[in-house]
């Protein structure tokens, strides 16, 4: 039983070192590092070694010293395995196998004898390598997105694997391709009209949806109950079977290629979605508030006005928040409505860029940059906001 | 008095809700009900423009007499289809300028010309020529005439409104357009785009809900691809995944995964075979559901997130004091917790799969056997420019969908009712 456990333990824990030692190497790689092998197996008979000494070794010596030294020993030998390599790239073995030494604490020859621990080792070493997948297979093209609009067309088709930035440039030099889609592409314009797109939709979807949302938390009126299970059903309903009424509609408008049209579209789909986030929360307003408002001789206006929307700001705001997101990424509708460069929105000049053959990657992907980093900045400044947005949105998204 | 006080609720409701409800009915509920309608219509992109009579005006001299000018105007139809009846035109000369040997068809009154130009059938043309001369000899200015724009109308029948119907369309639906192979594509990558998201979504959720350092930050990361915007997500992948120069195939071929790079988005089969058996894998179309369970994983994650942190930890510590193995704990006290979020979001996820459009556009634009029926959609409307076929496809879609809405409210009904 306990070698049964022991043998678990060894196996999967050097399985996990082996495989953040080759997430690192293939991060070192595109570094321009020129690495050939990953070298899986002699890691991961050191890897097994290495564990078989931390449980061996056990509480003899200080924590601290054991892991270090284990770690030492540890990258010496992985130096001497793999190619040649350099020193950072080392540093980063030593410092991956101290983090991986700190994890193994909990484990010791007496603690193998508990019961399941066999299971309870797979669930740790699964959560831990879980969390570093899941975190390396998301950022990756984000990372790749990044650097991409650093470099050159040249450089990489030269070698497509390097992806070092070279600081000794000038800034400008670095980041020439935003320099160029700015003044070449015009993408100041298109930030311009992305963001009155979105900031435009927002405030008219709020308009709309505050009166709205009011009326079906608070008041009785025939076919209440048919508009608020309809706002769910309209809200399954797909952009892409309303394109084409609504592009013959809007060419014989002349609505096409407007801003206008777009903030139209952007507004209807929107809103019911906004009405149901809002009525829930106004529904979760103590009542006798109002009342006091009705009171003091407010109509209807004044209420919404003066009690219903200072209580639910953040509810508002993350609507708004939700509804700028889905306004600045949206697509479909740019696609279809904007055929003249003077109208397009951010996603849809990109779009257009790429269209062309010709057009150099590094820009394609700083335009990227530029339409990404608005969002996630947002994102990860009102996270709380957003996401309870996203739970009640995109039940019905 | 509360019959009256309940009225006046009434208004107010009504006057609150009505906005709201007229631009969702005209945005949404109108478009959907005008597919019925042009999908039984015989038209294509270029008809959808009202006809409309259009001249181009061009001023010439003739010999040295500056008092005197020619004026051409290019008439024509714009439609090639349709003719536009009764066409009027209006054009204004500055004072003491008057036309010679007037056009019958036409009257000068107090500086202003009218013409009525009768009927004028589809690709109509014509060169329309006035001379006009200075009553007092003086020099016209050629500029001020042409700064004046003649006025043309007419009337003819919007090409949407006619009703003249047919079923040609839907006859090409079912029987030219490889009907069953599109809808088992658009199954394969619903279903599979569907699953998937929740077999990682579950597996994510169950990660961040242990006690980890960074679960905030982790929560966060774990929402980038569905925060972000489709289009650079989109061609991100197709950049790494290009099997010129694309990072993927650079590293596989570098490390000696693979020998040759393979067209992760270009090809429709990859030949595999796995303990002797040799079979065929729709390669771009499973890269494509993979990129689309990178992008919708997280709102599954999300979901079984807040769920999973609604489970009382008293359950958990009661197994454990049972004797449960953490395999025993996550059968029989998470699962039977998460089955009903599940079952919503597969619903949910699976009729938006259903419709997902932008990121198969993007990454293969329907190509390499990634051909749904949104993809469908544009491609019948608008590369091949058929719009009634279009409508045609868009409306399977939404039978389709109200099928499965009729499943969904049945299944949510009964889970309603256990609960």
């Amino acid at each position: 039983m306990k070698f049964k456990s022991l043998a678990i333990f060894l196996i999967i824990s050097s399985f996990f070192l082996t495989c953040i030692l080759s997430i690192w190497k293939i991060m070192a790689t595109l570094q321009g590092l020129s690495f050939t092998n990953l070298n899986v197996i002699p890691i991961f008979l050191i890897g097994i070694l290495l564990s078989l000494a931390f449980v061996l070794i056990g509480n003899k010596i200080n924590h601290l010293i054991k892991i270090f030294s284990l770690s030492f020993i540890f990258s010496f030998l992985y130096f001497y395995l793999n190619e040649a390599s350099p020193y950072w790239y080392i540093l980063g073995v030593f410092l991956i196998t101290l983090f991986f030494t700190n994890k193994l604490k909990k484990y010791s020859i007496q603690s193998l004898k508990e019961d399941f621990i066999s299971e309870k080792i797979i669930f740790d070493f699964i959560t831990l390598f879980g969390i570093i997948f899941f975190a390396f297979v998301i950022l990756f093209p984000f990372y790749i997105m990044l650097v991409t609009s650093f470099k050159t067309q040249i450089a990489l088709l030269v070698n497509p694997l390097d992806f070092s930035l070279d600081f000794t440039k000038s800034l400008a030099e670095l980041f020439k391709s935003y320099f160029v889609i700015f003044e070449t592409y015009n993408f100041g314009r298109y930030i311009l009209i992305s963001s009155a797109v979105s900031i435009g939709t927002v405030i008219v979807t709020l308009l709309f949806a505050i009166p709205a949302a009011y009326a079906v938390a608070r008041l009785n009126f025939f076919g209440k109950n048919f508009l608020s299970t309809s706002i769910l059903i309209i809200y399954m309903f797909p952009a892409i079977v309303l394109v084409i009424p609504l592009y013959t509609v809007f060419s014989q408008l002349g609505l096409r290629n407007s801003i206008f049209g777009l903030l139209i579209v952007y507004t209807a789909t929107t809103l019911p979605v906004a009405i149901y986030m809002l009525q829930g929360y106004f529904k979760s307003i103590p009542k006798e508030i109002e009342d006091a408002g009705i009171m003091d001789g407010q109509n209807w206006f004044g209420i919404i006005l003066k009690i219903i929307i200072p209580l639910s700001l953040p509810a508002i705001a993350s609507v708004a928040l939700y509804v700028f997101m889905i306004a600045w990424n949206e697509f479909l509708f740019s696609l279809m409505f904007l055929d003249s460069p003077k109208s397009f929105t951010l996603s849809r000049a990109i779009q257009y860029l790429s269209g062309d053959a010709e057009t150099p990657r590094q820009y394609l992907m700083a335009g990227s940059v530029i339409v990404t980093l608005p969002v996630l900045f947002i994102f990860i400044y009102f996270e709380k906001y957003l996401v309870s947005g996203l739970t009640a949105g995109s039940v019905k998204e | 008095m509360s019959d009256s006080l309940s009225k006046l609720e009434k208004r107010t409701a009504y006057t609150l809700v009505l906005p709201a409800v007229l631009l969702v009915f005209a945005i949404v509920l109108f478009p959907i009900f005008a597919n019925v309608w042009i999908s039984f219509k015989d038209i294509e992109l270029k008809d959808i423009r009202i006809p409309e009579p259009r001249a181009k005006k061009i001023v010439k001299s003739i010999s040295e007499n500056q008092s005197e000018l020619k004026i051409i105007y290019k008439l024509r139809n714009s439609s090639l289809i349709q003719e536009i009846r009764n066409v009027q035109f209006q054009d204004k000369f500055p004072t003491n300028v008057s036309p010679i040997n007037l056009d019958p068809r036409c009257n000068f009154q107090s500086k202003k010309i009218v013409c009525n130009f009768g009927n004028w059938q589809a690709k109509y043309r014509e060169n329309f020529e006035i001379t006009v001369v200075n009553n007092k000899g003086e020099i016209i200015d050629k500029k001020i005439i042409k700064s004046q724009k003649p006025i043309l109308s007419g009337k003819a029948d919007n090409p949407l409104l006619t009703t003249n119907f047919t079923l040609e369309n839907f006859k090409k639906v079912f029987y030219e357009n490889n009907f069953v192979e599109l809808l088992l594509t658009t199954f394969y990558f619903t279903f599979f785009g569907t699953v998937g998201a929740i077999i990682f979504g579950i597996l994510a959720a169950q990660l961040v809900n242990q006690n980890i350092q960074g679960r905030t930050y982790m929560r966060g990361i774990l929402l980038f691809p569905y925060v972000g915007p489709v289009v650079a997500l989109a061609y991100t992948w197709t950049l790494l995944l290009d099997p010129n120069s694309g990072t993927l195939n650079a590293l596989l071929v570098n490390f000696n995964v693979i020998e040759q790079p393979i067209n992760l988005l270009g090809q429709k089969y990859i030949t595999m075979s796995i303990f002797g058996f040799e079979f065929k894998l729709r390669l771009a179309l499973t890269t494509v559901i993979f990129f689309e369970i990178w992008r919708y994983f997280p709102l599954a994650f999300l979901f079984i997130l807040a769920r999973l942190q609604a489970i009382p930890q008293s359950l958990y510590e009661a197994a454990e004091v049972d004797g449960a193995s953490p395999i025993q704990k996550f059968i029989h006290i998470t699962l039977p917790q998460i089955t009903a979020i599940i079952s919503i979001l597969f619903m949910i996820r699976f009729i938006w799969n259903f419709n997902k459009f932008e990121d198969i556009f993007l990454l293969t634009g329907g190509a390499s056997g990634t051909r749904t029926l949104p993809i469908n959609v544009y491609q019948q409307g608008f590369a091949v420019s058929d719009i009634g076929m279009g409508s045609a496809v868009s409306i399977v879609i939404v039978m389709l969908l109200l099928s499965f809405m009729i499943i969904y409210f049945r299944l949510i009904g009964k889970r309603a009712n256990e609960v």
